[in-house]
């Protein structure tokens, strides 16, 4: 096992680790507000619009929307038994887990990509081929104008975070990490969690407007 | 007893940070050192200087006549242009990434920024986002002013507002980078005994600086992101015919703007606040009060944000929240005037370059502070909005403040920077043309507002034409003073006399090494032990 | 072998926060007027609890770090707070959050 050197501007690996949780939390400050202009946008309009909002969420898939919630919730779940074991150095162990992390994420993506396509197929797409009538249409078209753009971004940061648990995944399983470092494995896992945060604020947004109604 | 465990003189001479990594252009494009990267945002941000002049130049031109010279969709891209190159590729990174860039590590007496390779980065995301603007601009431009206001910019107007908010999105990254790497800097690469209370104020603007950077700059990405979905799906987001509220985009837009305009002014405060007492060979008066008030800043600056919109057709109860907030806001610039005056006071004041353009500041960001207590004022500002008299208040503060505190910083740590003394007249030359022509530009601005005369008209009525001329008169002199620099500044790199590590015999960890500093800052660590300012009693003679 | 286990408190935690999402889930579908959102929105809140302590393990860093992740919140609630004195006090415009859609 090689000795790991801090990088020139730290005095100690202790240091750098510590310097590079806090930048991931800074970093995760500026996600809170850059979802949430979205979602003072959501409250100004289901504020506005409540019985157009809740027509809106009852043609979302909730099947499609909960099956996808679990699988978020579990892949948490897995990302931070990934990094109990890098905690102890079980490089394989921790490879293994990032990978069905990443997978999981992939299957989200599918499922979404999926439910993207049934709305398209159900003219509910604002811009491209929305269609409704009835006197909701324009509240139903500004409620998925920010169910695309809300979980639009949500994906993309779902595929960033895919692509970083993999890499994970690749250099854990090549030995790069140690019981002594393996910060990388642990911001990864932060912003794979804070992934999962902003979809568990979303899915009832979401998923359960109207739903009583 | 003293602090110092480093030498002022290396016994071998070491090579400065602009050798020790090779002078290639590979060597530069591949930085990680701080103050390559610096001076990297040093060129970026002139060129974006001289573009933005260039638009106000053909502006005041065209205010010369009251029926303009210029086509009115012309006129539009011109201020729009100037605008945003103004804010977002010159007076946001300007202090941060030169000097704060060059200085804070320096100062905390650390060996580099916390993350080295996202500084380089954010640099990356700043060309990148200035070629985008670039290309925007040579295009044809966009006609909607910098604040890209809904349904114009989403519905009707004809010219490249995608391109432009591209070109301001990836920006807003870059900015967000750098202030994450500030206030990890700050709070995590203090050397030994750098208490917070031992830090010079440079270092506490800029701090609140990049908090202020981090917490309000997503806000924007994801306003212009919405503002480019609904130009391209029309799906009435804010779209008043098709359901929804143009006002949301402008309270969406104003909670980063008006940060965004602390962005661009308390870096200038960190300036000042080490110019006075150098060249008042004073330590600051109440150091407390002015740590305390540039943190408060970052609250209070989030808090005011709908005073741009008190006749947007917001509600009238909160066009009083925040017209009764926008006062409370005052009381933090009027504690560090006071606070810079009270160390003039029984000072023995020297009137270098950088000091003039500090007192030059003072007088100026003054002045504009308090033309904007009439702005906060609901009622006043139903007859002054979008006249002049807010275009002068915000340029009073902007160039008059922020511009000239960029120069008295650029002017001050010139020494450490390149390792040569510019020459003094030309410099101070350049000060008084620039306070006297700026006063000059923008002073019959004042009056022209009150008198009526709107912003963004290509056009007035003749009766306002004696003070427009006054305007473009000063503009000329202006333009006159920013050139200068150029050429004085440059002539020094050349041809200066070399600097020894502290000309000024100032105090702050920055003079303590070399100048140029070696690449690694300092060959020992410094420790410290005593408060920043210690001007009395006069400081150990210092090589010079 | 048994090392590679997950620790009990993470299993646990998943096992809460699946618990949590089929009771938001089955309250959905309760009459509850303006209580759905809150519902939800609560039950959000403690499931985001959940993961940022146990998960994140946000109580076991510096203060300074959960005073950072805190910061967007905060701030986020100033965002709402004050956009709220102009939403909720209209009178003449389409967009009255007080008033049910005509």
């Amino acid at each position: 096992m090689h000795e790991v050197a801090p990088e020139e501007q730290f005095a100690s690996m202790e240091q750098q680790a510590d310097v590079a949780a806090f930048g991931m939390w800074v970093f995760l400050a500026t996600e809170v507000l850059f979802f949430g202009g979205m979602l003072l946008a959501y409250a100004v309009y289901r504020g506005s619009f409540p019985e157009g909002f809740a027509e809106a969420g009852r043609h979302t898939k909730i099947v499609i929307g909960t099956v996808n919630t679990v699988i978020l919730l579990t892949s948490s779940f897995t990302i931070a038994w990934a990094v109990h074991l890098a905690e102890k150095g079980w490089g394989r162990g921790v490879a293994v887990l990032l990978g069905v992390t990443a997978l999981f994420g992939l299957v989200f993506l599918g499922l979404k990509g999926v439910e993207y396509y049934q709305e398209w197929d159900e003219h509910l797409v604002p811009g491209l081929n929305f269609q409704m009538e009835g006197p909701h249409g324009q509240a139903v078209q500004l409620f998925y104008f920010l169910y695309f753009m809300l979980t639009g971004v949500h994906g993309l940061h779902v595929t960033i975070g895919i692509v970083l648990v993999a890499v994970m995944a690749v250099r854990a399983w090549k030995g790069a990490f140690t019981k002594d470092y393996y910060t990388p494995i642990e911001l990864t896992g932060l912003y794979w969690h804070f992934v999962d945060l902003v979809w568990i604020f979303l899915y009832p947004l979401i998923y359960l407007v109207g739903r009583s109604g | 007893m003293t602090a110092a465990t480093f030498t002022d003189k290396p016994a071998v001479s070491v090579p400065s940070y602009l050798m020790e990594e090779g002078s290639t252009l590979r060597s530069w494009l591949l930085t990680h050192d701080h103050k390559r990267i610096a001076i990297l945002y040093t060129i970026s941000i002139t060129l974006f200087f001289f573009v933005g002049g260039a638009a106000a130049t053909l502006i005041r031109l065209n205010l010369v006549t009251p029926q303009g010279i210029f086509e009115p969709g012309t006129y539009n891209r011109l201020f729009s242009i100037h605008g945003i190159v103004m804010v977002w590729f010159f007076l946001i990174p300007s202090i941060p990434n030169t000097l704060g860039n060059f200085l804070l590590p320096l100062m905390i007496g650390a060996k580099d920024l916390a993350f080295p390779r996202i500084n380089l980065f954010s640099w990356y995301l700043f060309v990148a986002a200035g070629l985008l603007a670039l290309f925007a601009v040579i295009a044809g431009g966009v006609d909607t002013g910098w604040t890209f206001y809904t349904p114009f910019s989403t519905m009707y107007s004809n010219s490249y507002v995608i391109l432009a908010i591209s070109a301001v999105f990836v920006s807003g990254f870059s900015s967000i980078l750098t202030g994450l790497n500030f206030i990890v800097t700050v709070h995590k690469m203090r050397a030994p005994g750098m208490t917070w209370y031992r830090l010079p104020i440079f270092v506490w603007s800029n701090y609140s600086t990049a908090i202020i950077m981090v917490l309000a700059t997503p806000i924007l990405a994801i306003t212009l992101a919405l503002l480019a979905a609904e130009r391209l799906l029309r799906v009435g987001i804010f779209d008043p015919a098709l359901g929804g509220d143009p006002l949301l985009f402008q309270h969406l837009f104003w909670f980063y703007s008006h940060p965004a305009v602390y962005i661009m002014i308390l870096p200038g405060f960190g300036v000042i606040s080490e110019v006075i007492p150098c060249f008042s060979r004073k330590p600051i008066f109440g150091y407390k009060f002015v740590a305390w008030a540039s943190v408060s800043f970052t609250a209070v600056s989030f808090l005011v944000w709908a005073h741009h919109m008190f006749v947007s057709g917001m509600s009238l109860y909160a066009g009083l929240v925040f017209s009764l907030l926008s006062y409370v806001i005052a009381v933090p610039s009027a504690i560090k005037v006071f606070n810079w005056t009270a160390t003039l006071h029984k000072g023995w004041i020297s009137f270098n370059a950088p000091m003039l353009y500090a007192l030059g500041f003072i007088g100026l960001f003054t002045t504009g502070g308090l033309s904007g207590l009439f702005t906060a004022n609901l009622a006043a500002d139903v007859h002054v909005t979008d006249t002049y008299f807010v275009v002068a208040h915000f340029h009073y503060i902007m160039v008059g403040g922020m511009v000239s505190a960029y120069f008295a910083g650029l002017h001050f740590w010139w020494p450490k920077i390149t390792g040569r003394l510019y020459h003094e007249w030309w410099a101070r030359v350049a000060a008084l043309l620039i306070f006297f022509g700026f006063n000059l530009t923008f002073f019959p601005q004042f009056i022209l507002g009150y008198l009526g005369m709107e912003r963004r008209y290509y056009a007035y009525p003749p009766e306002f034409q004696f003070w427009n001329v006054l305007s473009s008169a000063g503009a000329s002199i202006l333009a006159l003073g920013y050139v200068l620099p150029l050429f004085y500044l440059s002539w020094s790199l050349v041809k200066g006399q070399r600097a020894g590590a502290n000309p000024w015999a100032a105090t702050g960890l920055e003079w303590r090494t070399s100048s140029p500093p070696p690449k690694h800052n300092f060959d020992v660590t410094p420790v410290v032990t005593r408060p920043p300012y210690q001007y009395r009693p006069e400081p150990e003679p210092q090589d010079a | 072998m048994r090392e590679y286990l997950p620790p009990r408190s993470l299993v646990l935690t998943w096992i809460a926060l699946l618990g949590l999402l089929t009771a938001t889930l089955t309250l959905a579908y309760v009459p509850m007027g303006i209580y759905n959102l809150i519902a939800g929105l609560s039950i959000s809140t403690i499931k985001a609890a959940l993961v940022v302590v146990l998960f994140m393990k946000l109580l076991d860093t510096s203060p300074i770090v959960r005073v950072a992740a805190a910061a967007g919140l905060f701030w986020l609630a100033f965002l709402f707070s004050l956009a709220a004195t102009d939403y909720m006090t209209r009178v003449d415009s389409h967009i009255p959050i007080v008033e049910r859609e005509r």
